[in-house]
């Protein structure tokens, strides 16, 4: 009998692991977005200083878990699990860009919820006693996204009013059994859920109803509300997304608007950057979370964030024979106390 | 003001087939390759049944440079083809006529693709 595992999909971790350091490494559009500043590493190459935009996506994701090890003040020999994964093809984002660390790695493929599936897995191997410290990386690349899920740059296509811009953004944390916070203290795993969207310029409505089903699950498993979280942020819900997650939480009388915000629609100025719906990728919550929101609740703003990274589990060759998207989304605590 | 109303006929023309592609895109799930080709065969069809002629006539290059002329070019070409040549026609008559606009595209994509390196978009 599990001690740790509560309710239907939710796990009670009962040595909190801590994040002891994280990094964020984004694009330059990112960098002149509201949250600019909270970033580590913002470059004004779109290519990171390569030849191809998918060398580029590599390098972000060396330089983010670089500067991730750094703060924490570790040697990549110190990790000994690294988790993550990204949304290229056999996701060469990640493990191109890990190559030279050597650290022992599990590949994950969570599309956009990635950090969130990563960071639990990496929790859960340090809460269960199976390493001290862990790691979790992901990462996205707009250039290298359109090429991998609609039309190369360069052939210049439109995008539709309901479309979210792909955040170039990676973002590494750092966790270990003893540290100063913040800390994992809860995580709800999530299911595939299929409402039947096909559109695929409209991933924020296919993915709502996975955000609602782990949310709820989470509040019911653990026997908490929406105001036992300062912040409760989804990954990249974006405009039509969030809009359709609290609609939903409205026909159960719960009120999430006050306290609830979403990475893709924090992480760029809607009015003024030209991104349609919102943010969206791997790397949206990922250096939203590994920038912003820990700095935030490093520095008192928040105690208690409930971290939902959200992904549209589509693929090109899907979406060309007209099934629908399934959708994923992991919950992850994040408390000041253990 | 003769040359006036060309343009302008030429500008309303044009800007009407493009703002039609725009409401595609914005209010439909079709994809842009699929407007296009779309597009092309719409203008196959326009020419084949002689529609296309008269709008043509009327607005000049604002009928025949967007992609829609190029599919009615194609069905001119075998229309041409088939009464010199018979059924051949109906296989090489599109891509004679269409023969100087495709090379050129052919040979200035190469060259652009030679001189420029793709940049994201701002």
């Amino acid at each position: 009998m599990s001690l740790k595992h509560v309710g239907k999909q939710s796990v009670q971790l009962t040595a909190p692991p801590s994040f002891i350091g994280y990094a964020s490494a984004v694009g330059r559009k990112e960098g002149e977005g509201p949250l600019g500043s909270a970033f580590d590493y913002v470059s004004d190459d779109m290519l990171f200083g390569q030849k191809t935009w998918e060398k580029g996506e590599s390098e972000m994701v060396r330089r983010a878990l670089e500067l991730a090890l750094g703060k924490a003040n570790k040697q990549p020999e110190d990790i000994e699990y690294l988790f993550g994964g990204d949304l290229l093809n056999q996701c060469i984002g990640t493990t191109f860009g890990i190559r030279s660390f050597g650290i022992p790695f599990f590949g994950v493929y969570g599309a956009c919820s990635t950090m969130a599936e990563s960071l639990s897995l990496a929790a859960m191997m340090i809460d269960g006693g199976f390493a001290d410290t862990a790691a979790a990386v992901t990462s996205s690349h707009f250039c290298s996204s359109e090429r991998q899920y609609r039309f190369p740059v360069e052939y210049g296509g439109q995008r539709t009013p309901t479309a979210q811009w792909t955040v170039t953004g990676s973002g590494a944390a750092i966790l270990a059994h003893e540290g100063p916070g913040p800390f994992i203290t809860r995580i709800t795993a999530g299911k595939i859920i299929d409402a039947g969207i096909k559109d695929a310029n409209n991933m924020g409505a296919a993915m709502a109803p996975a955000a609602y089903d782990t949310l709820r699950t989470h509040f019911s498993d653990l026997a908490l509300n929406p105001s036992d979280y300062d912040l409760i942020i989804t990954g990249d819900l974006g405009q039509v997304g969030s809009e359709i997650l609290l609609d939903f939480f409205l026909r159960d009388g719960v009120n999430l608007a006050p306290n609830y915000n979403d990475c893709g629609l924090m992480i760029f100025s809607r009015e003024t950057q030209d991104v349609h719906s919102g943010g969206s990728g791997c790397g949206c919550s990922a250096s939203v979370l590994n920038g912003y929101i820990l700095d935030g609740m490093r520095s008192g703003r928040w105690n208690n964030v409930l971290f939902a990274a959200t992904g549209a589990l589509l693929s090109p060759t899907s979406t060309q024979q007209k099934e629908s998207i399934p959708s994923i989304c992991c919950a992850v605590a994040i408390s000041n106390t253990k | 003001m003769e040359t006036f109303w060309e343009y302008a006929k030429a500008f309303l023309t044009g800007g009407l087939i493009c703002a039609l592609g725009q409401i595609l895109v914005d209010k439909t799930k079709l994809t842009p390759a699929r407007i296009l080709t779309g597009y092309v065969v719409a203008g196959v069809i326009l020419g084949a049944v002689g529609l296309y002629e008269p709008v043509k006539k009327w607005a000049g290059a604002g009928a025949t440079v967007p992609i829609i002329g190029f599919g009615n070019l194609l069905a001119q070409g075998v229309r041409k083809a088939v009464g010199e040549s018979g059924l051949l026609g109906a296989f090489t008559g599109a891509f004679t006529a269409a023969a100087g606009g495709i090379c050129a595209a052919v040979f200035f994509s190469s060259v652009v693709a030679l001189i420029f390196k793709p940049k994201e978009k701002k």
